[in-house]
This record gives structure tokens, sequence and C-alpha cells, in this order.
């Protein structure tokens, strides 16, 4: 203490009884640690970075995906940024089933179907189940498919029937360019 | 502030080298004071062998560890055939990939064992909380270098192994799914996933090597405990560390070493499975993906939850519930064979990992669900209880000495 006082010769020397006021020394050492402390943030900052998609990976954003070769009641499943989307050609009897249980009671996500298809024929989905992440294959009491994680059900619009997933298959952003090509992305 | 120890003069080079280094660098205080003259209880069973083999398991992984990695390539196009190539072309190679498997499943027997040991015999409570805090800092860092190793044969398990366990962390609210692709490098488990993989699950190891040293301080600081929990004042309680425990941990090794030479030899594929030998396929998910043994407690827990984000904080809690043990136990009596609830209490916790660990192992529906249920119920109650039984528990008398 005798040493700090010492130094701090702008300031009137506390006398033992006074509470210790923060002096020019606590203050430097306060800023100094302010200043380390962004600059330690804004050093890591490149290091997060840098583990996040790179440029090259974030471009391919965007598949166009041709699909006068999928057969109606049959799917496709392309790959879209490393993921497998499903491609539903619906027949009649899919997209009845489908409207049918617009507002069922077992929908455990509501949705209605034309909310999730931009031309009924076509359900768009991604194909990454919504709990963990396994690609469901076709099966289960709904007509549409069966994760095999953990047993997760979806419908013939990709809504979720059974859980332990909590939502619907994801529709990925995507546009008709033409009757026969969709760009997904 | 304390002056340095006044050494004297060095000793000559020429007329004792020994001491010449000694006085530089104080290696006769590392050898001996914590190799040979080190005091400890003459009452150790085999139980504290674990320690020692953890440590010969650390170094084997290391050492088999750097060899694969001169022949195999973190790329997803190379790593699955560079596998193959270290199996069939690489002289050797087979040897120190089935050694480096089999090696991380012993390692984890050897590490529960360890931790078992501990828990039966109060080895976590005072003083020795910071010691028991450091294991559990081992354990998640072998659980988090275990992981992904396994990725990096890029299997079909290895792939749908790392999305399911890394999209645990999209439960975390609102940022959960940009942490998940962050760590991904991509929209996917891809490319960049596993070459991130594959430095982290080299650098790894060495961070636990640093910790265990500091396990070891924290274990030197006030030694061992021993089977009778009780505290050890007498200088007849004690024998040197070496020959008696030297000779001791290394006949230790010697049995151990044995079922594991067998594995590696007759049944290196045994605890792995055998969809990872297909090649990681991001179109086709396995019909039952199951995680590798060592972590198959943890994923029942999970999946006996009904909730994704309960489960998934239910399995992290499983874990972590493990540094506040000293504190929930209140008892001042370490070993169970003193304490006859809680004696019993260790038992039934110990059946019951088991037990989840089959459940694991299962389809996760019908009666497996309700068992892995009942189980994880019966996990965290062990700790839970344990505040209240430490207080009504009358222990029986404790031992004079040893
Ligand atoms: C790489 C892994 C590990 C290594 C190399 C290691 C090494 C050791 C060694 C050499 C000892 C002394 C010998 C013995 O008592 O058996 C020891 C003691 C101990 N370890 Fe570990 N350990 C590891 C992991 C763990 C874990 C995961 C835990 C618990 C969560 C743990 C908890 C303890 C405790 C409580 C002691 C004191 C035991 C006593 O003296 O009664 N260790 N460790
Ligand atoms: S990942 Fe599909 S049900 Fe778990």
């Amino acid at each position: 203490m005798a040493q700090k006082t010492a130094k701090t010769s702008v300031k009137i020397t506390p006398s033992k009884e006074q509470p210790q006021q923060p002096d020019r020394r606590d203050f430097l050492t306060t800023v100094f640690g302010m200043f380390a402390g962004v600059g330690a943030v804004a050093a890591v900052l490149p290091f997060v970075r840098s583990l996040s998609p790179s440029r090259d990976v974030a471009a391919q954003a965007t598949t166009e995906v041709d699909l006068s070769d999928i057969a109606e009641g049959s799917s496709k499943t392309v790959m879209w940024r490393g993921k497998p989307i499903f491609i539903l050609h619906r027949n009649a009897e899919q997209i009845a089933a489908a409207k049918r249980d617009d507002g069922a009671a077992s929908l455990l996500d509501p949705q209605n179907d034309a909310d999730r298809v931009k031309k009924e024929k076509w359900l768009v989905v991604s194909a990454i189940c919504t709990h963990l992440g396994c690609v469901p294959g076709k099966g289960g009491q709904h007509g549409g498919w069966l994760c095999p994680c953990h047993g997760s059900q979806f419908d013939t619009s990709g809504r979720l029937r059974r859980g332990p997933a909590a939502s619907n298959l994801e529709v990925p952003p995507y546009e008709f360019l033409n009757d026969t090509t969709i760009r997904i992305g | 502030m304390k002056m340095k120890k006044d050494r004297g003069p060095s000793p000559d080079i020429l007329k004792d080298p020994a001491g010449w280094v000694d006085y530089r660098l104080p290696f006769k205080w590392l050898v001996n004071d914590h190799l040979i003259d080190y005091p400890t209880p003459k009452n150790l069973s085999y139980m504290w062998n674990f320690g020692s083999l953890a440590g010969v398991a650390l170094l084997l992984q290391i050492v088999t560890g750097l060899f694969l990695a001169m022949h195999y390539k973190g790329d997803v196009t190379l790593a699955f055939d560079s596998i193959q190539h270290i199996m069939r072309n690489v002289q050797g190679g087979w040897l120190i990939r089935n050694m480096h498997m089999v090696g991380a499943s012993f390692f984890f027997i050897v590490v529960y064992i360890h931790m078992f040991r501990g828990l039966y015999y109060g080895s976590y409570k005072s003083p020795r909380e910071i010691l028991w805090g450091l294991g559990v800092i081992i354990l998640l860092l072998m659980m988090a270098t275990a992981f992904m190793g396994y990725v990096l044969p890029w299997g079909q398990m290895s792939y749908w192994g790392a999305t399911v366990i890394t999209n645990l962390l999209s439960v975390i609210p609102l940022v959960g799914d940009d942490i998940v692709i962050w760590l991904w490098g991509g929209y996917s488990v891809g490319d960049p996933t596993l070459t991130r993989f594959y430095a982290l699950h080299f650098v790894l190891p060495f961070v636990i090597a640093a910790v265990t040293m500091l396990h070891l301080v924290a274990l030197h600081t006030h030694g061992s405990n021993n089977p009778k929990g009780i505290d050890l004042k007498k200088e007849t309680d004690f024998i040197p560390f070496h020959p008696y425990y030297t000779m001791k941990d290394i006949f230790g090794l010697g049995v151990y070493l044995m079922p594991f030479l067998f594995m590696v030899f007759y049944l290196p594929d045994a605890l792995g499975h055998p969809d990872n030998y297909i090649p990681a396929d991001p179109l086709v998910t396995p019909a039952h993906i199951v995680p590798e043994w060592y972590f198959l407690p943890f994923y029942a827990i999970l999946r006996a939850i009904p909730s994704k984000e309960l489960g998934v904080l239910a399995m992290f809690a499983s874990i972590l519930i493990l540094f506040i043990l000293p504190l929930l136990d209140r008892s001042k009596v370490r070993s169970a064979s003193y304490r006859p609830i809680y004696q019993q209490m260790f038992w039934i916790f110990a059946v019951n990992a088991l037990v989840l660990g089959w459940c694991g192992a299962q389809p996760a529906e019908g009666i497996y669900v309700i068992i892995a249920r009942v189980c994880t119920f019966v996990y965290f109650a062990f700790f839970l209880s344990l505040p209240l039984v430490s207080r009504i528990e009358k222990p029986r008398p404790l031992p004079k000495g040893i």
C-alpha cells in the first residue's frame, strides 16, 4: 500500500480510516483489462468464423432439378446443399389423402397441405428427419415416410404423424422454372 | 514474496553429472518423490490398479494413433479407402488399427471401473473433490475424442452417428440450428466436418494427458484414498511406491494385456458395428443406428424421454451431475463398506447402469422404452437422494487403523 500511495502523488493521501478510493492505478488496470478483453474477443472471432461454411460451400446454395423422369406416385431424392430432398410426384390418391387429413387431430404440427406445396402434384420436402437428422424411408401408417432411427412417421404431405420428432419435414425454398423444372434454394 | 531456495554452488559436471543436471532440473524430486519413495497406503487393493492402467491405455492410443495418422487421409473421398489401405497394404497396419480400435474400448472399460472404484470408496470426498472433478473432465474429453475418432473411417455408422449426435445441439434455443451448421462447416456432415474432427481427434488426447497431469498433482497433494476410506496418520501405514506398487501395477498390466491382445488378434470387430464397413452414404440411413457401447447408457437416457429437448438435457445432466456428487453426498464416511444404505445404493446403481447400457442397444420401442425410463429414474434418484441418505444413515463403526 505504501508503495501505491507514493506513486499516486496527485491524490490526497487516504488516512487509514477512510475507505480505499479507487486510484489512478486501479483505473488504468481496469481500462487495460477491458481493452485486453475486447482484443481477445476480436482475435478469437476470425477463428470462430473460419469454421462456418466456406464461401464455395455457401455458393452451392441452389440446385436445378428436372422433374420429367419422375413417374406419378413415385419420388426422387436429389441433393441440395449436401442434404437430400424428396420430390414426390403425387397421384390423385396421395393428394386426396393429404387434403383429407388437413384438420386431423393426429397432426402433431398442424398445417394444411395447400401451404406445403406450390403445385399439388409435386411435394418437395427436405429428406432430413426433424428429430435428429436421419433420412426417413418409405413406410409408416400414413402412406409417407418412416424414420429408421427413432421411428418418426410422416404422411403424403411430409407432415409429422408420430414422434419423437417435433415438426413436419421442412419445405425448402424452391420455384418452378417451367412445368418440368424446379430450382431449389 | 518468498525468495528462491538457495541451492548453493552447482556440482561439478564431470565429477557428478547427475547432480549437475539435478541442480538445473530437479528430476530426482520428480522421479524419487513421486514414483519411488512416494508413500502409498499399504492396504491398496487391485481396484487401485486402474489409474495406472488408464495411463497406459492413453499412451497406447497416442502411439497407435500417431502411426495411423501417417497413412490415414482426412478427406471424404479418400478416408474410407485409406482405412482399407491401412488394413490390407500397410505392413502391420491391421495390427496398429486393431490396437487403436480395441484400445479405445478397453480405455473406457478401465476408466469406468476406475470411476466406480472412486464411487464405492468415496474417493470423491474431501479433500479429493477437485481430483474427482478433473476426472470427470477427463471423461468428457475422452467421450469427445472417441466420438470424433469413430467418424474418421467414414463408414455408414460414422456418418449417421455424427449426424445424430451433432444434431443434438439443435435443441439449443434460438441459435441451435446455426450452431450445428457452424459445427459442420456446411449444411450437412461433410468434408469440412471430417477434416476438423480429424484435427480435434489428433489434439484432444494431448489435452487429456495435460489434464491427467493436474489429476496426478491433485492426487499427490493428499495421497491415495484406501479401501477403508479412513485418514492414515501412522508412518507404518505406508509403503514406498517402488518396488511394491510398481510391481503390483506391472503385474496388473500383464493381466490386462491378455484379454486386450486376445481381442486385438481374434475379435477386433466384436465391439464395433459391421455397418461401418459400408462407405458413408448421405442418402441412406442404416435401419438401426447404435453408438459405440461405451455411450449406450447415456444414449438410453436420451431416448427414454419422449421430448427431444428434455431428452438431450437429461443425457448431458447424467454426466454433469458427477461434478456435484461431492456436494450431494454429505456423509463424512468415505468407504461404502461402512455405510449400510449407501453400499446397497451403490450396487443398485451399478446394475442399473448396465441395464441402461443394454436398453441403449435395443430398438426404442415398447417394453425397452419402459425399462429405460425406470432405469433413468433410478439413475437420477441415486444422486438426488444422497443428501437425505447421508443425513439419516447410521454408519458402521470405523476401524481405528489398517
Ligand atoms: C485418462 C484417464 C485417467 C487417468 C490416466 C487417470 C489416472 C489416475 C491415476 C494414475 C490415479 C492413481 C491410481 C489409482 O488410484 O488408481 C488416479 C486416481 C484417481 N482418479 Fe483417475 N485417471 C483417469 C480418469 C479418471 C476419471 C474419469 C475419474 C472420475 C470421474 C477419475 C477419478 C480419480 C480419483 C477420484 C482418483 C483418486 C483415487 C484414490 O486415491 O482413491 N480418474 N487416476
Ligand atoms: S432422427 Fe428420425 S426419429 Fe430420430
